[in-house]
């Protein structure tokens, strides 16, 4: 059998014709249908102009981050697995990926690597749509769509830094905690808060924390925040983002 | 082109066509030339694929050696020292050293997110979208770069010259040994008062006074020179811009006031000091 006749075979099976709604062949039908009949690849338009993809341009930086943040769900859910988010043991648990889980130090380093990294590449993407003018009318929602983005990538590597439950971690949020003691209103320690009526045990920092100390409760906080909330609030905006971009088009060179 | 061109989607000779409807409005790719667009399938996927590959192939080596740390497990009966936040949230740790804590971990954060929020209802200048250009708006990206600029090299100072105690360590000095305690701080309305022999009172005045015309001839002097551009934007526009713009460089000047006058405080009031 040539190859050739290997494929139109596969094609023409009814289990390839249900999961794709295009053919095989090389035509710009089929072209323009892989795109657009694809659920993720929809995200792109079907033709894309020839100067919107050079990577002088964007520098990848929006996609480098869209991916970074894949790798980081995906090695995520794998430290999952294996971590319990108890003060008791949750340091052990760490101390278990790094020793004694296969490829659980890679992972944990991945995972670390790439939040490091999106912090940086999301900096960078938004340099570069600054640098562009891309906020400019009409995409100053989507700016803004992105400046959500962009906080919560660091609160989501914020609540990260606690989980390991080592030295770093536990001073790292006693000092990030001390502010929201210190905001104005809402914080005890902050200007008008005392006026307000504002204690310790009724504070942002207290609302943070489920305590006045960082202990089990601000672990299993942070844990839900870190694993659940965060990443469904990151899908969210993004959802939009992307649509948004689409929508508004690229603003890209003519 | 003209040759290789064919119908995408061939008429079917049993049906008929007609044009239904015009409609007024722009899309993305309305006014281009279909010859400068090009098939995302395959052209584009494959330049996101290979750069996805690149990017884990390159983690994942990285990963080999650039190890997650792990300190001891955590505990309240030592701490370290110094003791520093995550590297992208060292500019606002730096500032802790030149302002009260709800300035440097909530103020700032809070007028940096709505700075951003509001550059592009406040940069409505029509030129420059879609390409790179510095001559076509000097103003927005210097400023920018300004404000980049300031917090890398806040987060270069936090990550490589603070040592024990948050104290200035270069690189050749002994990390391990604790500086002497600095010397006492001075508040400007205090230093008023002495120097020119007025009271309290008048020396909180004075200060105050001197910030309403930081920001009063912040407004008012680029508004005389640029009349243009302060016609373009318009008062709340233009006003808006101007004070996040001098708030911005007012971070600066408040730490080279600390650094050279040691001042701690310019603004004194009973509830919030600045
Ligand atoms: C989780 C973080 C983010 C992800 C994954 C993301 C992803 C993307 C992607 C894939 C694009 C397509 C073009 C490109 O790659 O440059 C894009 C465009 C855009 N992004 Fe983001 N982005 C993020 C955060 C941000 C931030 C922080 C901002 C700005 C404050 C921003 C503003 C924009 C705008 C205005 C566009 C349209 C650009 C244009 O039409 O040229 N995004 N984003």
């Amino acid at each position: 059998m040539t190859y050739k006749q290997l494929t139109d075979w596969v094609t023409s099976t009814q289990i390839y014709k249900a999961i794709f709604r295009h053919g095989y062949e090389d035509t710009p039908r089929n072209r323009a249908l892989t795109t657009f009949s694809n659920v993720l690849y929809h995200l792109h338009p079907v033709k894309t102009r020839r100067e919107s993809i050079k990577i002088r341009y964007t520098w990848c930086m929006g996609g480098t981050s869209m991916l970074l943040f894949l790798m980081l769900a995906i090695t995520g859910v794998l430290l999952m697995f294996y971590y319990v988010p108890d003060a008791r043991r949750a340091y052990n648990d760490i101390k278990d990926i790094m020793n004694v889980v296969s490829f659980g130090s890679t992972f944990r380093n991945v995972h670390r690597l790439a939040a490091h990294l999106m912090v940086f590449t999301v900096w960078v993407h938004m340099t570069r749509v600054f640098l562009t003018g891309s906020y400019k009318s009409p995409r100053e929602f989507n700016w803004i769509i992105g400046v959500v983005l962009l906080m919560l990538t660091l609160l989501l590597s914020w609540t990260g830094y606690l989980l390991p439950w080592d030295q770093l971690a536990l001073w790292a949020i006693t000092v990030g905690t001390k502010m929201a003691a210190a905001a104005p209103f809402l914080g005890v320690e902050g200007p008008f808060g005392a006026q307000l009526g504002i204690r310790p045990d009724n504070d942002l920092k207290f609302m943070l924390l489920g305590g006045t100390e960082v202990g089990q409760n601000a672990l299993l906080r942070f844990y839900v925040l870190h694993c659940v909330v965060l990443p469904l609030m990151v899908v969210m905006f993004l959802a939009i983002h992307f649509w948004r971009v689409r929508k508004d088009g690229f603003s890209g060179p003519l | 082109m003209a040759d290789k061109s064919f119908e995408v989607f061939p008429k079917n000779p049993k049906k008929t066509y007609g044009l239904m409807e015009l409609v007024k409005g722009t899309g993305p790719i309305v006014n281009k030339e279909p010859e400068d667009t090009i098939f995302t399938w395959p052209n584009l996927f494959y330049l996101e694929f290979i750069v996805a590959l690149i990017i884990i192939a390159g983690i994942l080596f990285l990963s080999l050696y650039v190890g997650a740390p792990l300190e001891e497990e955590a505990s309240r009966d030592t701490t370290p020292n110094p003791m520093k936040a995550p590297w992208y949230f060292l500019g606002l740790q730096e500032m802790l050293v030149f302002f009260d804590p709800w300035i440097a971990g909530v103020g700032l954060p809070t007028l940096i997110l709505i700075g951003l929020m509001l550059i592009p209802f406040l940069d409505i200048n029509k030129k420059g979208k879609g390409y790179y250009t510095f001559s076509e708006r000097k103003f927005a990206i210097s400023s920018f770069s300004f404000g980049m600029g300031l917090w890398m090299v806040m987060i270069v100072i936090g990550v490589w010259f603070r040592g024990l105690d948050w104290n200035w360590y270069w690189p050749w000095e002994n990390a391990h040994l604790h500086k002497p305690v600095a010397s006492g701080l001075r508040d400007l309305p205090v230093m008023f008062s002495r120097i020119l022999g007025i009271s309290d009172f008048a020396g909180k005045g004075l200060a105050d006074f001197l910030v309403l015309i930081y920001f009063g001839l912040g407004l008012l002097i680029p508004a005389y020179i640029f009349k243009d551009f302060f016609k373009k934007l318009g008062v709340l526009r233009y006003a808006t811009t101007m004070v996040m713009f001098w708030i911005m460089v007012g971070i600066p000047v408040k730490v080279g006031l600390r650094l050279v006058f040691s001042i701690k405080y310019v603004v004194m009031t009973p509830w919030f000091k600045i």
